[in-house]
């Protein structure tokens, strides 16, 4: 018998110390437990969010929004009605024209809803019927770094705090093994080396840092510094936290200081961690049946599929936001290609994670939303054949979706026009994406405040309706 | 919720005087502003029924026979009507607002009414008084303790008697210096008993050198510097001039009046200085834009805007970002006052967007070495004394010219006739006049060439290929295919015989008159297959030259022949396809042979008394082209010389400034914020709630940064008192530090506050004076022991009524773990550096920019203190930001204090503080003979106090079972140590140094040493 443990039993400071906090600091993770709201605003529909960010921005008339009378316009130059002077990106503001690019691919009618997707989307389109499609999205910025931003933190510019912040800021942590807000990256095979994401898209901002999103790593510890240093195993470990709270808890005797007593819970919630991040990341005991669901790359750490895998396991264990982001979507050039290796990374995962909520019955309280910053242009950045184009940045209208608790199933909001530039029905801002995201959750965008520099400021700023057609 | 119940009572207890009398600043304009400014503000858009509470004015003005407050008299205040009132349609704030009024809020407001309903200007716009010192001499050092005295004995509280000698060395070490005080000084201190050891201390910290860089760390937050652009990519840039310029700056103890100037405007004081110039890094420290596609006009406002923004909360605490787009809702300032401030500084010569290059944008200046001057002194008085002699050696070298020097002129190179050229893609190949050979028929992709040569040399030593240009070529450059360059990626030779085996011909070098940057020469002789010798075929014509130098020179025996295989496989249609070659047995043959004109060869067989003035000049240029030895060396040095004086010069790191344009940029109202939506056009001016800038001033950037510090600015002092206040005591005496405006806290203590912030402008803005009466308090030295009364009296420590104890900030808790363990390297200034982290951070998820895959330095550059840890800001150092340091993206003034369970394990397990605590064991062990006295050291060096016996006891019981765990486990031992680069003494017991690495590792985990106590 290994003489550690047989320490360990002696020992009992530490049962009793996690048992008899008191107040803790004010400053700890662990004294937000029930969020800086007390409860919810109203009943939440979802008791936790799985947002699958497409980073670089979709096509939409590729995927989601087909403009079959287009063939007719193929290479016609978009029509000055249509643009009305709307301001473009410096990488096709110098072109001589604008050729309309109509989409290579086929679209069909999908479930009972009849959901229009494209022949890129086949496993999508099996789930069509539990999907509420938005192809009326619009936002501000024309550019990758403050478009993403603004879908993130409401703002375009670096230094607000990020929609999951938000969430752990309100609501607290809803389990105590794992962060609140956990953030999964994969690149994608579309475009590999596409556009890159920042730490202040799940950044905390103004607010505290404990409100930060963690992001689950590719390589290495899944947590920063999760693993013990080399020599130094599980037990010692306890036995080496045992010594530090018995020291800890001595000076607290003298200085009365409750951060002491946070520290010590801190600690020990590390020490949980260590074990149970990676119990979250072994898929070992997951059946093949299950595996199958989210197609063949499920096994290969870091891609899109093993992410909606994790994403399923943080669900289960009450993650409340939990956010993947793949790269690879910025389509300039080549896209039929491109946006081919796009879907077929994230296609079969996307519709399987949803079938394996649903299954489990956790899509009735689980909210899923699948989107990018932008869209894309109607008209061909660079040269346009038949077979081959690439569309630019465009902010005036996109498809999104959302799915599960509290969103009407198999139903489609908003109407493009012709060309898939402008919004015709029903326009959908990404400040209307963000307050329903929050109503869902239980939170009223804008009650939901952080008082900074003397003011109260909200994830939606003074904006934001909510998307009451898409409620169930 | 016990916890905030009592936290209540006691902020209750703090802000309701016992006397009941209310002020309008403290406890009136706080509840307005939260419940009624945003209808009923100075932002007349979104004002309702013409109603603004915001002034006296507004509030008791007649509106068709409603008074909003008549003062005094209850019944006839509308505003009380409303508050309390059942009635859905006129209650106020109305049922929806976001924020309603609690009972204990309305009848505050009532009572106010009642007592008058008196207004006062928002106290941060008022510049402050000294106030007389109040309180008694029972107590305290300075003046500081008067004030907090008498709080503390109101609120039925006593001051904590003053802490222990080790923890106030301790508390001002890391206050003053950002690191724990060593074993020296220690001892020093602690054996220091004149009645002024206390003060001798402070004195000697605040003129450590560490002090600058302890106040850079807390000026770099607010001026947002980093080492990168901060979007998309997310380029280097090299700013780190202007961070040693402040850490200099403090450690002058420069007033900040001063320090202010120069960073707004030290471009625009008269004869600037190079640093009074690098001082206007601070406002183009902010990100620059460079993502692809990006509009110019649109980011050239947010750049101006984040300098507005930034100077704001830095010297005022204000925060002007909401009157971009409409008035302010709660500080008296319009939209057209902050466009007008905008104008300040909307005049930079700058470009709204970049192209993504690691570098400096302009403006920019060359940071100017005070040292340079001298240092080139030196190689100059070099250089004129061989300038003395040297025209005298140049005639004497002239004079000796005769006809032997022509032989050197001679061809080295004899143009060869292959015997036989073949193409493996078919080329045929056609002789030209020039003795070169034109490719002609197929024309293969890649093609493998061999050429048999019959020299007629008896010792070859080189060879030489010609790639000659052909107007029939695309751009009439080297080869048929594509563009016209070629790519020779492999060449090789050999002897072969009828019969024989061929015998490879090692080549040792090869040169060439021109190079592509990628494609040297040398790179056909690396045996790879994808690169090779280019020369820019797309756009050059001249004659290239490769040579290839034989290991040993070579003779043909007879039926011996020379094969040389060129091989153009790396690129298609990328071959040479009109070549000449040509041999030599000349050692070390020139690429291109000299050639003389006839003239010179004639001027030189001239005998020199012969020569004619113009065959003179004729000679000098001859020998500036062929100088004899004695010239050359002479001439070499000078080169060398001028090199040094060169780089000394050049090598002057650059840094971005401030510049203002002739004419100042035009400033437009922009409508709702927005870039495009320019309207009515202003011109530079300051808000009219604010003193009106000095006499004499001119209204740009210069005068801006005078008014900020004129005497009468109510704002500049107060703010800068109070963040250094918050320094040393966690919480300012203003707790919203970073908000001066109509929202912000109300003071705990308004009287001290002006009383510093005055004393502060009396003393000249001498920081280290201001410094020093604070940590001279005895409100400072203070014990920090909370017990149950001021738990439930002063639980925030609002009062004062303990010492400051609160969690160290990021840089100072690594910055301890290197010092305590004699790792550290002190070194001050200089490029950023790279200690350790964890793989990936840089690249995991960014493809873009030249920050990528990240190493750590090796050169001892890895324990440099943490505020020169270069700065990603989209992915910034994790062992910082995990600790509550931002991203330095944008402007932040004020720091969290958190303690999380991710703090936990890096504290645990990064390799920083793993190898600490190895490299700190590995000094306990060198302490003393036995575990007691290493761990005794140990506890000492890093917590600065003696061990107790029950801490002992803990520590040396589980330095034993771990020691028990390595000796039975030795690789486990050796795993551990081998953590980090340093490496440890071989001469240690490897399980005693391991268990007592986990013990060093523990010391370094206690709350006691991560905290300020």
């Amino acid at each position: 018998m290994d003489p550690l443990s047989n320490e360990l039993n002696r020992r009992t400071f530490l049962k009793t110390s996690a048992h008899g906090f008191g107040a803790l600091g004010l400053g700890s993770l662990l004294a937000k437990d029930d969020g800086m709201l007390i409860g919810t605003h109203h009943k939440p529909k979802a008791k936790r969010i799985i947002y699958m960010f497409q980073s670089g921005a979709p096509s939409q008339m590729d995927l989601f929004d087909p403009k079959p009378d287009l063939g007719e316009r193929f290479s016609e130059d978009l029509p000055d009605s249509i643009r009305m002077g709307q301001r473009i990106t410096g990488m096709t503001s110098g072109q001589k024209t604008l050729p309309v690019a109509p989409s290579i691919f086929k679209f069909a009618q999908h479930g009972q809803s009849g959901a229009w997707l494209s022949e890129l989307l086949p496993h999508t389109a099996k789930v069509a019927d539990d999907l509420c499609i938005i192809k009326s999205m619009h936002t501000e910025a024309i550019n990758h770094d403050p478009a993403i931003t603004f879908f993130q933190t409401g703002h375009q510019l670096a230094g607000r705090p990020s929609i999951g912040s938000w969430m752990s800021y309100g609501l607290g942590s809803s389990n105590k093994d794992l962060p609140t807000y956990v953030v999964l990256t994969s690149r994608g095979t579309g475009r590999p080396n596409d556009q890159p994401l920042y730490d202040r898209l799940w950044g905390s901002g103004f607010i505290s840092t404990q409100h930060a999103g963690v992001k689950f790593r590719n390589t290495g510890d899944p947590v920063l510094y999760l693993s013990n240093p080399d020599g130094v195993d599980r037990p010692m470990r306890r036995d080496m936290l045992d010594d530090l709270a018995a020291l800890n808890g001595e000076r607290h005797q003298i200085v009365g200081d409750p951060e002491i007593e946070a520290r010590i819970a801190q600690y020990e919630m590390a020490f949980r961690m260590q074990a149970s991040v990676p119990e979250l990341t072994d898929v070992k005991g997951e059946s093949q049946e299950v595996l199958d669901l989210y197609g063949p790359e499920v096994k290969k750490p870091g891609s899109y599929a093993a992410n909606c895998l994790l994403a399923r396991r943080l669900a289960e264990r009450d993650v409340r936001f939990i956010q993947l982001f793949h790269q690879g979507w910025d389509h300039h050039g080549g896209l039929p290609k491109a946006l081919k290796g796009q879907c077929s990374d994230t296609d079969h995962p996307t519709a399987g994670l949803l079938t394996d909520l649903k299954q489990r019955g956790m899509l009735e309280d689980t909210l899923l939303v699948w989107g990018g910053e932008f869209g894309r242009t109607t008209y061909c950045q660079g040269k346009l054949t038949r077979e081959n184009y690439g569309r630019d940045h465009h902010p005036k209208c996109f498809s999104m979706w959302m799915a599960g608790a509290g969103i009407k199933k198999g139903i489609t909001i908003g109407k493009t026009d012709d060309y898939c530039y402008n919004i015709l029905e029903d326009p959908i801002h990404v400040h209307d994406l963000n307050a329903t995201i929050l109503h869902l959750l239980g939170v009223d965008h804008e009650r939901l405040t952080y008082r900074f520099q003397g003011r109260q400021f909200r994830l939606t700023d003074v904006h934001g309706k909510l998307i009451k057609q898409a409620l169930s | 919720m016990p916890r905030s119940g009592q936290f209540l009572l006691a902020l209750l207890a703090l802000i309701c005087p016992a006397n009941g009398e209310l002020h309008f600043n403290r406890d009136i304009r706080p509840i307005l502003a939260d419940t009624c400014f945003n209808c009923h503000g100075v932002d007349e858009g979104s004002r309702k029924a013409g109603l603004r509470l915001d002034t006296a004015e507004g509030a008791y003005e007649n509106y068709d026979g409603f008074r909003a407050i008549v003062p005094g008299d209850l019944k006839e205040s509308e505003l009380i009507y409303r508050i309390f009132n059942d009635d859905e349609d006129e209650v106020m704030p109305p049922p929806d607002h976001p924020h309603q009024l609690s009972e204990t809020q309305k009848n505050t407001l009532k009572q106010w009414v009642l007592e008058g309903g008196k207004y006062e200007g928002h106290w941060a716009f008022i510049p402050p008084e000294k106030a007389q010192i109040v309180g008694s001499s029972k107590w305290g050092e300075n003046a500081i303790d008067s004030f907090i005295f008498k709080k503390i004995t109101e609120a039925g509280l006593t001051p904590q008697p003053e802490a222990s000698r080790e923890t106030l060395l301790r508390r001002l070490s890391l206050d003053l210096t950002g690191l724990p005080p060593t074993l020296d000084e220690q001892k020093t201190f602690l054996n220091d008993k004149s009645p002024d050891a206390y003060e001798k201390l402070v004195d000697r910290l605040l003129s450590s050198p560490r002090y600058g860089e302890r106040m850079a760390m807390w000026w770099l937050d607010g001026a947002r510097y980093a080492d990168t652009h901060g979007f998309q990519a997310d380029w280097e840039r090299y700013q780190w001039p202007w961070r040693d310029w402040v850490i200099r700056s403090f450690n002058q103890n420069m007033p900040f009046d001063q320090f202010t100037i120069e960073q707004l405007a030290g471009d625009m004081l008269p004869n600037a200085t190079n640093s009074q110039i690098v001082a206007t890094g601070f406002n183009r420290n902010h990100r620059i834009n460079t993502e692809g596609g990006s509009l110019a006009a649109e980011w050239h406002v947010e750049n101006v805007i984040d300098r507005v923004e930034t100077t704001g909360s830095v010297w005022m605490g204000l925060t002007f970002n909401c009157c971009r787009c409409h008035d302010h809702k709660y500080d008296p300032i319009s939209q057209k006052e902050f466009y007008q401030f905008y104008s300040f500084f909307n005049n930079v010569p700058e470009k709204g967007v970049e192209r993504g290059t690691p570098k400096n944008f302009e403006p920019t200046i060359k940071v100017e070495d005070p040292e340079a001057e001298n240092k080139v002194i030196q190689p100059e008085s070099a250089i004129a004394e061989i300038e003395k002699t040297l025209s005298s050696a140049k005639e004497k070298a002239a004079a000796d010219l005769n006809e032997n020097i022509l032989r050197k002129f001679k061809n080295p190179w004899t143009t060869q006739k292959p015997t036989k050229i073949t193409s493996k893609g078919k080329t045929a190949f056609t002789l030209q006049v020039d003795g070169s050979y034109l490719a002609t028929g197929a024309k293969p992709a890649t093609d493998l060439r061999t050429i048999i040569l019959e020299p007629n040399l008896k010792n070859l030593s080189s060879f030489q290929i010609e790639a000659l240009s052909d107007p029939s070529f695309p751009n009439k450059g080297y080869a048929r295919g594509h563009n016209g360059n070629f790519v020779l990626s492999g060449i090789n030779a050999h002897v072969i015989q009828n019969g024989k085996k061929d015998i490879p011909v090692k080549i040792a070098k090869a040169r060439a008159s021109y190079e592509q940057k990628g494609y040297p020469v040398s790179s056909s002789l690396d045996g790879k297959a994808n690169t090779g010798w280019a020369v820019d075929g797309n756009t050059k014509r001249e004659a290239r030259q490769a040579v290839f130098d034989l290991a040993k020179p070579i003779t043909l025996k007879l039926g011996q022949q020379l094969k040389i295989t060129l091989n153009f496989g790396a690129f298609p249609n990328h071959s040479i396809d009109r070549f000449r070659l040509s041999a030599t047995d000349v050692k070390s043959p020139p690429l291109s042979p000299a050639t003389l004109d006839q003239a010179t060869i004639l001027a030189i067989k001239t005998p020199h008394q012969k020569r004619s003035p113009k065959q003179r000049k004729l000679l000098a240029a001859y020998l500036s082209q062929h100088p004899t030895p004695d010239l050359s060396e002479r001439l070499t040095k000078i080169d060398q010389l001028k090199a040094e004086i060169t780089k000394l010069q050049g090598s002057a790191p650059t840094v971005m400034v401030m510049k203002e344009l002739p004419n100042p940029r035009k400033a437009h109202i922009l409508d709702r914020g927005e870039y495009d939506q320019p309207k009515e056009e202003v011109t530079a001016g300051l808000p009219s709630i604010l003193p009106p800038i000095p006499k004499g001033e001119k209204m740009n950037r210069l005068g801006l940064a005078r008014w900020l510090v004129d005497k009468k600015h109510p704002l500049t002092a107060r703010v800068q008192v109070n963040r250094i206040w918050e320094n040393l005591f966690g919480t300012g005496l203003v707790e919203s530090s970073e908000n001066f405006g109509t929202q912000a806290d109300y003071p705990s203590h308004p009287q001290l506050l002006d009383w510093l912030a005055v004393d502060f402008v009396e003393n000249n803005w001498d920081l280290k004076d201001l410094i020093k009466t604070m940590v001279m308090s005895a409100t400072y030295r203070q014990s920090s022991k909370l017990d149950s009364i001021r738990r439930e009296k002063d639980p925030q420590n609002r009062l004062l009524s303990r010492g400051p104890r609160f969690r160290l900030q990021a840089e100072m808790i690594r910055d301890q773990a290197l010092a305590v363990s004699g790792l550290i390297n002190d070194k001050i200034g200089g490029p950023s550096v790279r200690p350790y982290q964890p793989a990936g951070i840089w690249s995991e998820f960014n493809f873009y920019g030249n920050l990528r895959n990240y190493k750590h330095d090796t050169n001892g550059n890895q324990y440099r203190r943490s505020l020169y840890t270069i700065w990603k800001r989209t992915a910034a150092p994790p062992a910082m930001t995990l600790f509550d340091m931002g991203s330095r993206e944008v402007c932040s003034v004020k720091r969290a204090k958190t303690n999380t369970p991710l703090q936990a394990l890096a504290l645990m397990n990064d390799v920083t503080y793993v190898e600490s605590a190895k490299a700190l064991a590995q000094q306990m062990m060198s302490s003393g003979k036995n575990p007691e006295a290493w761990i005794r050291d140990g506890f000492k060096r890093t917590v600065t106090r003696e061990i107790t016996k029950s801490e002992l006891s803990v520590l040396l019981k589980g330095y034993q079972r771990r020691l028990n765990h390595f000796k039975r486990n030795p690789e486990a031992a050796k795993s551990l140590l081998s953590l980090g680069e340093m490496k440890v003494d071989p001469k240690k017991d490897p399980a005693q140094l391991a268990s007592l690495t986990t013990v060093a590792s523990l010391i370094l985990n206690l709350d006691e040493i991560i905290t300020k106590g």
